[in-house]
């Protein structure tokens, strides 16, 4: 079934206009097509110079996350036939905007790579495999399903506040490999995550939840975090 | 024009598991930058689901040997035996070392990796399905990348994100470094470097339904044939049996492989008329063939053009722990539950067998003879080793990805110590800048999505799972026409900041180029063999065919040079399962 939606869209074209604007499109789209078709078709049949990022399409590469009628999303997840006929699409809050729908993702990025995001374990490596049972699997099921497309860390009311908060996404991160058993770092990168712009400003404030496209319980493994700190003694920073 | 100027010892093109595992080879020698289009974590690695396959024998009893026969029996035989055992031999202690980097892969109840079926992949030489697929649910691309993107991270690779490579310089037989533009806001850059690994992946987008990310248009490919360099096999793209009808969204083979069955519109389960020893499991080529043949008689589901996916009777457990990102794609693209409802299917663009050549240590060959191109590496997807011959089995790509990527920035490494670095001439700069500003200026009235459109659509229609010469020599001409209608592109946004609708230029010319090489292999290749079907020559023709193609540009369009097949252990015999 075919039908006309509007796409308000939220524009910032730096080069012939620097400050930002809304402009509206209707176009045609059967029920069963994605935000992102949209945005296609209206590049293609409309206005070339609409910018915004895209890959996979089907909600495994992060590009396309943006903010659609005032919540984070992929747009390429996200079914036209779930919204309104007045669809409003805007870049990611809190993070600098390049152009249109695309936003500087630096700042994000560099988030996680400051709780070491990385397995740590200097021990000579067994012959085979080591051993992880299901049950110690299960514990980094959820959080390995992360796509750091962003959604998380820039929908937080914190990370509005403090852009030194490490947010949603670099804790989960944190909780991959302090929950993963192969992993020797513990301390390290408590040591990261404890500090005052870390663990402890979450306020299980749950926006995160809400807006994560692949429905992992971000604020419940931050308690987990929380509660594994307060074990081992890492109870400084601001709580 | 301002340009800025990048040295590092060793460049690499692409992101994805190869790219990313041939940079920690290669930082233990020198510096290394890795350029992408995307951000690193975002690169089509990550959508590979199912599995990346090794004879570990965790869940049964199981040899690299098996493995061996298997890949070259899938290839149709147009596999290098030398290579293929490389690889399957490599496959354990590379599944091993993944491991030890971090890969959360899914355990059996005594903590191992845990491995699940997989196409094409048997024991006892063909005698019944065994596990070797190692997985982390239906998430193992995105498992992989993460981890060997981590560990680059930890060695202090540097990455330099949202790049396009605009081209590849090569100059008297030696690479020299690669030209590129930092998409953020069109500035040129030139990296100079010793080495060059390209690891830029598939290009599944020349055909319209296809389960390829956007990003996989195949410039880097068409940027070496133009410069007069061979590419290997094209005639051979892999089209994956179960693609989410009227999106192309991939379904796992490991659906399969946990037990799922394909059905035709009269209820029956066909496959077993196709492949009777394997049935669902048989390698993609045959499964494409047959889900087509299906619909072609008039048996898709309500007579229409798809069959299912059927899971009904898969244990729910299973589905949820084993299967959970293509249960979620079902129920968001679908509105449909695959336990309570089976899956519309049909073939989609998924593999290019074919590529750049080069040798078992990823060395780019520029001729049929072995000679190579002095510090220039490929592997991954843009590459033909070739260990996927006329058809790729599945979970081999990313175990290719991995074992050919360590080996080319192993050998990229060696060429460190001798190679002087490269220098890129003011005159290539100009070439590429000239380019775009063509591009920019032109003020014909074609778009590049119409082109974009009609090319997708030629390919699709007569240059898929079934081939015909007067559908090819069609596709042919409709690219010639389409080649014409490109040269009256206009596009739009003039801006320097982020200019995708130039970049889908650029990258269209390039998709134009790659697809005529696919036509023209296709139509060369006069039989049948792994995913190139030729209905006017269906039979496999060894006796003239069982050889490479490498095609060539040159004054007077497409040429071809053929090089042999290496065959060690295993002989040609009739592919039956």
């Amino acid at each position: 079934m075919e039908k006309y939606y509007t796409f308000r869209i939220k524009r910032y074209l730096p080069d012939k206009n620097p400050s930002q604007r809304w402009d509206e499109f209707r176009i045609k789209l059967n029920s069963m097509e994605r935000v992102l078709d949209g945005l296609i078709k209206i590049k293609e049949t409309r206005d070339g110079t609409l910018t915004f990022r895209k890959s996979c399409a089907h909600g495994v590469c992060g590009s396309c996350a943006m903010k659609i009628n005032g919540k984070n999303r992929l747009a390429c997840q996200t079914l036209v036939k779930d919204l309104p006929e007045l669809i409003v699409i805007e870049p990611l809050p809190s993070l600098p905007v390049i152009k249109d729908l695309v936003v500087d993702m630096t700042l994000f990025f560099e988030k996680n790579d400051r709780v070491l995001p990385y397995l740590i374990n200097d021990e000579p490596p067994p012959e085979r495999e080591r051993i992880q049972s299901p049950e110690d699997q299960h514990k980094i099921l959820e959080s390995i399903t992360c796509i750091m497309c962003g959604s998380c860390t820039t929908s937080c009311p914190v990370f509005w506040a403090d852009k030194e908060y490490l947010g949603p996404s670099a804790l989960l991160k944190a909780y991959r490999f302090l929950f993963d058993t192969r992993d020797r770092a513990t301390e390290q990168r408590l040591e990261k995550i404890t500090g005052e712009h870390g663990v402890w400003r979450c306020h299980s404030i749950f926006n995160c939840v809400e807006v994560c496209p692949k429905e992992i319980d971000i604020t419940k493994h931050i308690l987990k975090l929380k509660r594994m700190a307060v074990k081992k003694g890492f109870t400084g920073g601001e709580r | 024009m301002e340009i800025n100027r990048h040295y590092f010892d060793t460049v690499i093109i692409g992101s994805g598991l190869a790219g990313c595992r041939a940079a920690i080879e290669c930082i233990n020698h020198g510096t290394v930058g890795v350029l992408s289009k995307l951000y690193p974590t975002r690169s089509h690695s990550t959508a590979a689901q199912g599995g990346i396959g090794a004879a570990l024998g965790n869940e049964e009893e199981d040899s690299p040997e098996w493995h061996t026969y298997d890949t070259v029996k899938g290839s149709d035989f147009l596999g290098d035996q030398d290579a293929i055992e490389i690889m399957c031999y490599d496959a354990i202690p590379t599944i091993i070392e993944l491991e030890h980097m971090g890969v959360p892969f899914s355990r059996t109840p005594e903590g191992k990796i845990a491995q699940r079926r997989f196409g094409g992949h048997t024991k006892e030489f063909g005698k019944a399905p065994v596990r070797r697929a190692c997985y982390s649910a239906d998430r193992t691309g995105h498992a992989v990348l993460f981890a060997l993107y981590e560990q680059c991270q930890l060695k202090g690779v540097r990455f330099f994100q949202e790049f396009e490579v605009l081209d590849i310089v090569i100059e008297n037989n030696a690479v020299q470094g690669v030209i590129a533009v930092n998409i953020k806001d069109g500035s040129i850059h030139v990296f100079e470097s010793k080495a060059v690994i390209i690891a830029s992946g598939g290009y599944g987008k020349i055909f319209k339904v296809t389960s390829n990310a956007y990003a996989s248009t195949g410039e880097c490919l068409s940027m070496l044939f133009r410069q007069g360099l061979p590419l290997e096999d094209m005639e051979f793209f892999q089209f994956h049996p179960t693609g989410l009808y009227g999106l192309g969204i991939l379904i796992t083979e490991g659906a399969r492989g946990e037990g799922g069955i394909l059905i035709n519109g009269k209820g029956e389960r066909f496959m077993e008329r196709y492949a009777p020893t394997i049935k669902d499991l048989a390698p993609r080529d045959m499964v494409s063939r047959a889900i087509l043949t299906e619909i072609r008689q008039g048996r898709g589901i309500d007579g229409k053009d798809y069959v299912y996916l059927d899971l009904r009777h898969v244990d729910k457990k299973i589905l949820e722990e084993r299967l959970p990102e293509i249960t979620t794609f079902c129920k968001i693209y679908m509105g449909i539950d695959p336990s309570e409802s089976p899956i519309p299917v049909v073939p989609t663009a998924h593999y290019a067998m074919g590529g750049i050549p080069t040798d078992n240590d990823g060395r780019v060959l520029r001729d049929v003879d072995g000679s190579v191109v002095y510090g220039l590496y490929a592997a991954g997807e843009c590459a033909c080793v070739s260990v996927h011959g006329a058809n790729r089995l599945g979970c081999n790509s990313l175990l290719d990805t991995v074992v050919f990527g360590r080996r080319a920035g192993k050998a990229a490494s060696e060429i460190l110590k001798s190679n002087t670095r490269g220098r890129v001439s003011k005159e290539r700069i100009q070439a590429v800048s000239d380019c775009i500003n063509m591009l920019k200026n032109s003020t014909g009235r074609e778009t590049v999505a119409s082109v974009r459109k009609d090319l997708q659509s030629v390919m699709m229609d007569k240059c898929s799972v079934f081939r015909t010469e007067e559908g090819l020599k069609t596709v042919i001409e409709e690219i010639q026409k389409l080649k014409e209608r490109y040269k009256e592109i206009s596009i739009t946004d003039k801006s320097k900041t982020f200019n995708t609708e130039l970049l889908e230029a650029i990258e269209l010319g390039h998709m134009l180029t790659l697809a005529e090489v696919i036509a023209c292999s296709a139509l060369q290749r006069t039989e049948s063999r792994g995913a190139h079907c030729r209905e006017d020559y269906p039979k496999r023709d060894d006796e003239n065919w069982l050889k490479h193609t490498f095609a060539f540009q040159t004054d007077k369009g497409i040429t071809f040079k053929f090089k042999p097949v290496k065959i060690t252990r295993f002989k040609p015999e009739e592919r039956k399962y």
